[in-house]
């Protein structure tokens, strides 16, 4: 391993746990204060962008690859439209979450709905970030390199 | 001196007016692809301001849930006190994981009046709008404006929070004395005022559509870039002269 | 669940959860027939929600479904009503058409890698356009509109493995269609400030009557962000370069949806929230649009004539046809809309036709430039029978779809006093002998160059979904009852909201 962007690479490294941490922490507050899925979808996506930024983006490949990345995107994206589509299933309106836990007098349901989208949400957009990083830092350069 | 105020009571709209102006302006003048694109986002982010700035409230905070306020309005009111305090609070507590939020829920300071947990506009009339109607509070709210401008562009209950947390930040000892302020408002109604969600609801829809949309064009800029070797809109549309007509036509073309 | 109560979200949630499924089928393996086939049964799926949608509409009235329960005005509705039953009909079936005759089409066109995306992003463009004419919620329409325009872009830019001008055509488009849609929530921004609430019917309720600026700076700014994705007259600049250098099957698609929808949105806006009576429409019709038709219908149908690119002269063709579609609206009469129905869907049909036959001329001889077109009459008869068909349909001669909007549309004139309108219509129909008669007179009379290969017809993928239009455009030539009484009872119901 080279010497190279060395406290760079120790900052990174210290960085990437807490700033996952600090995605979880504004996915799940997301209920209480400002959050919610869009934002930490995006700080959680910002962690692997910094590995790939100063490990590689081959380094990064092995942790998080293309494939997985595409399965991700899907699944996130069906957690979210498919909890909306699943209160369809349960009797009630397309979205309507208190079909989830309709003995509920406090709209219960409305919370879990919501949990559920943000987390489908929040795996969808930060696997898209990832998606987007990769493809556009990742191209083949077709372009001669006089011309740059 | 009715002219200036003319202007002053607006400024929310004339920034909306100015920035969308100057987004609309380079996307038309510009050859440079990714110059237009920037320019598209300006216009954008133009009418997100507009939109938040139609959904402010005087004496309104964030429409974040506050902590005592369903205590406050249980007890009928008479708390309100309370709810001030726990606005002046988040001042301090710069170092939270959040330091932008409670900073623009306090400030809440400019813009339109709305009876609370209305979630419209009263009905059609325009003086609401343009906000003549603060109430005999607001003045004391203007007292820290300059704060207020960026607020305006700001009090999104999430989104915003997050990237605009350094301006939050600097305007943080006004938003202090706008603490206040809305304590005292915040005394008087007896209950919290939150802004109207909804304009942020939607244009945290329309930000994200914006996001995908730059995002869309920039993957075609680098296609772009790659299939012709320029993002100059002039080359490009000679590149395409010469492939269609052959060299001699194009220069006649563009003669 | 009640299928039948779920009915009207159908169209939307299917083909949106769907989409992704097919994105993640392989591309390679079968030749990408996974995603195709499993996209083709979703889209049939839909078209067959849509049909029983305007089935019930028609004979049981209005349908008006909550999303998640909450009711409106402060809950999203779902809102279908005769006129936009028509349009969903449209929409689907067209849908219906294209995507069982896009593999072939595609296969030959596209990166073949790029065949689950492909299909992901016709489907989701689908749901764009299928939302934003079911919605009755006026922010809905912008996030619709937007979801079905990003995948068009897409779509478009597809075509750049065959021409890469697809990728500034789709560039401009993005540009445009942005500053539209950006135009369209200013809009929407200052009808929100002037009523606080966003549900069309409410906005129809909060306004009535009522005569601000506000109001008309809000009007101005929808019409233009829509006139801009409907390509109206000077608005069009983006539209004929998208649609001759997106693949095929992609033109036939939005060219016969997507500016369809757009010219709904209008109508549905003057109509069902502004409102007839509100005191400016008339201004707008006489001194905007009218004039914008106008000049759509004779200029755009002029440049047609000009253009040796097939796609591109239909695309102009497209720009004037907006122009009569906005024209009928401009009469602010009963007929005039109704005609404008009417045109709206006959003109899907035809102008799908149309492209799905330079599809297959584009598949078997490699090119959408008139030159491909000649003597095709004897080396693709059937293509180009369904190309002189639909084209004398676009035309308007009797016996086709084209003759009875142009007859609905002079009988509106007529009824509104305005023979000189009557004149017009008939006078920019000449334009259109010209145009079309050009590509006719070049399959028919002209030989095949010498050195041209032996071709074969279409294969029967493409045909079949062809011809099944084709028919459509002689079958609701002379069997009226459905587009033209349903047009007029929705027509009826649009003014009747205005009233």
């Amino acid at each position: 391993m080279s010497i190279e962007h060395l406290i760079l690479r120790v900052v990174i490294k210290v960085m990437f746990a807490p700033i996952l941490l600090f995605a979880l922490y504004v996915q799940f507050h997301g209920d209480y204060g400002p959050g919610g899925g869009f934002q930490a979808g995006v700080i959680f996506a910002v962690a692997f962008i910094l590995h790939a930024l100063i490990m590689g983006l081959d380094e990064t490949k092995r942790v998080l690859p293309i494939g997985a990345l595409k399965a991700l995107m899907v699944v996130g994206f069906l957690f979210y439209a498919g909890t909306g589509a699943a209160t369809m299933l349960l009797g009630a309106n397309l979205l309507g979450y208190d079909a989830i836990d309709p003995q509920s007098t406090h709209h219960a349901g409305q919370h879990y709905g919501i949990l559920l989208v943000e987390f489908g949400v929040g795996m969808a957009v930060a696997s898209t970030m990832v998606m987007i990083f990769y493809h556009f830092a990742g191209r083949e350069p077709e372009i001669r390199d006089e011309d740059w | 001196m009715d002219i200036l105020n003319f202007f002053a009571e607006r400024y929310n709209y004339w920034i909306f007016i100015t920035l969308m102006m100057m987004g609309l302006y380079i996307v038309i003048s510009r050859g440079n692809l990714i110059k237009k694109l920037i320019g598209l986002n300006v216009f954008q982010t133009s009418v997100f301001i507009y939109y938040i700035s139609i959904g402010k409230i005087a004496g309104g905070t964030a429409p974040i849930y506050v902590a005592g306020d369903m205590e406050s309005r249980a007890h009928g009111g008479g708390h309100g006190a309370e709810n001030g305090g726990g606005h002046s609070a988040p001042g301090a507590d710069g170092a939270d994981a959040l330091p932008g939020k409670d900073a623009l829920g306090a400030g809440a300071l400019h813009a339109d009046d709305m009876p609370h947990g209305d979630f419209e506009l009263a009905g059609n009339d325009l003086a609401t709008l343009t906000g003549n109607a603060q109430g005999a509070h607001a003045p004391a709210l203007h007292a820290a404006p300059d704060a207020g401008a960026p607020i305006a562009g700001a009090p999104d209950s999430s989104g915003a929070n997050d990237i605009l947390a350094a301006p939050a930040l600097k305007i943080e000892e006004h938003a202090i004395a706008a603490a206040d302020a809305v304590k005292e408002v915040a005394h008087q109604a007896g209950d919290v005022v939150y802004s109207n969600p909804l304009p942020h609801v939607l244009i945290l829809t329309a930000i994200v559509v914006g996001i995908a949309t730059t995002a869309v064009g920039l993957a075609l800029v680098v296609r772009i870039r790659e299939a012709y070797g320029t993002i100059e809109e002039d080359e490009l549309e000679s590149a395409d002269n010469v492939a269609e007509f052959g060299a001699a036509r194009a220069q006649e073309a563009v003669a | 669940m009640n299928i039948l109560a779920q009915l009207p979200v159908i169209p939307i949630i299917l083909p949106l959860v769907t989409a992704p499924l097919a994105m993640l089928m392989p591309s390679e393996k079968m030749g990408g027939r996974a995603p195709f086939v499993f996209a083709t049964f979703v889209v049939w799926a839909v078209f067959a929600a849509c049909a029983g949608l305007l089935h019930s509409v028609a004979t049981t009235g209005p349908i008006s479904y909550h999303l998640g329960d909450w009711a409106p005005p402060i809950g999203i509705e779902y809102r279908i009503d005769l006129a936009n039953a028509l349009v969903l009909t449209l929409v689907s079936g067209i849908a219906a058409l294209v995507f069982p005759f896009s593999y072939e089409s595609i296969r030959s066109e596209i990166d073949r890698r790029q065949i689950s995306y492909f299909y992901a992003a016709l489907l989701i463009c689908m749901t764009g356009l299928l939302g934003v004419t079911i919605t009755g919620d006026a922010f809905n329409v912008f996030v619709f509109l937007e979801i079905s325009s990003l995948s068009t872009y897409a779509l478009v830019a597809m075509g750049a493995d065959k021409d890469r001008r697809a990728l500034t055509a789709s560039f401009n488009y993005l540009v445009m269609g942005t500053i539209g849609a950006t135009f369209f929530v200013i809009g929407l921004g200052l009808l929100y400030q002037a009523t606080g609430t966003l549900n069309m019917a409410d906005l129809k309720i909060q306004l009535a009557g009522d005569k601000n600026r506000m109001v008309e700076a809000g009007f101005a700014f929808i019409v233009v962000g829509m006139g801009l994705k409907a390509a109206m007259f000077p608005m069009h600049l983006w539209m004929p370069n998208a649609y001759a250098y997106a693949p095929s099957a992609v033109s036939a698609f939005i060219a016969a949806t997507s500016t369809k929808v757009a010219v709904y949105v209008i109508i549905r806006f003057i109509y069902t929230v502004i409102g007839a009576d509100f005191s400016f429409a008339p201004a707008a019709f006489a001194w905007l649009i009218a004039p914008l038709a106008i000049a759509g219908m004779f200029f755009a149908s002029g440049v047609a004539i000009f253009q040796d690119d097939v796609k591109r002269m239909l695309a102009y063709s497209s720009v004037g046809q907006i122009g009569y579609m906005l024209f009928g609206v401009s009469f602010g009469t009963e007929p005039g809309l109704a005609a404008s129905l009417v045109h709206l869907f006959n003109h899907g049909l035809m102008k799908g036709a149309l492209f799905m036959a330079a599809a297959c001329v584009m598949l078997r001889v490699g090119s959408h430039n008139c030159s491909a077109y000649a003597g095709l009459a004897r080396r693709m008869p059937f293509t180009a029978g369904a190309f002189i068909v639909s084209g004398l349909s676009l035309i308007g001669v009797p016996l086709t779809v084209g003759f009875i909007s142009k007859w609905q549309l002079l009988a509106a004139a007529f009824d509104s006093g305005r023979a000189w309108a009557g004149f017009l219509i008939v006078a920019s129909s000449f334009l259109a002998v010209i145009y079309v008669g050009r590509v006719i007179e070049l399959m028919v009379l002209k030989p095949a160059p010498a050195d041209a290969p032996e071709i074969k017809e279409a294969p029967l993928s493409m045909l079949v979904p062809m011809l099944i239009l084709v028919a459509a455009n002689v079958y609701f030539g002379l069997h009226t009852e459905l587009t033209v009484d349903l047009s007029e009872r929705a027509a009826h119901a649009l003014m009747g909201a205005g009233r």
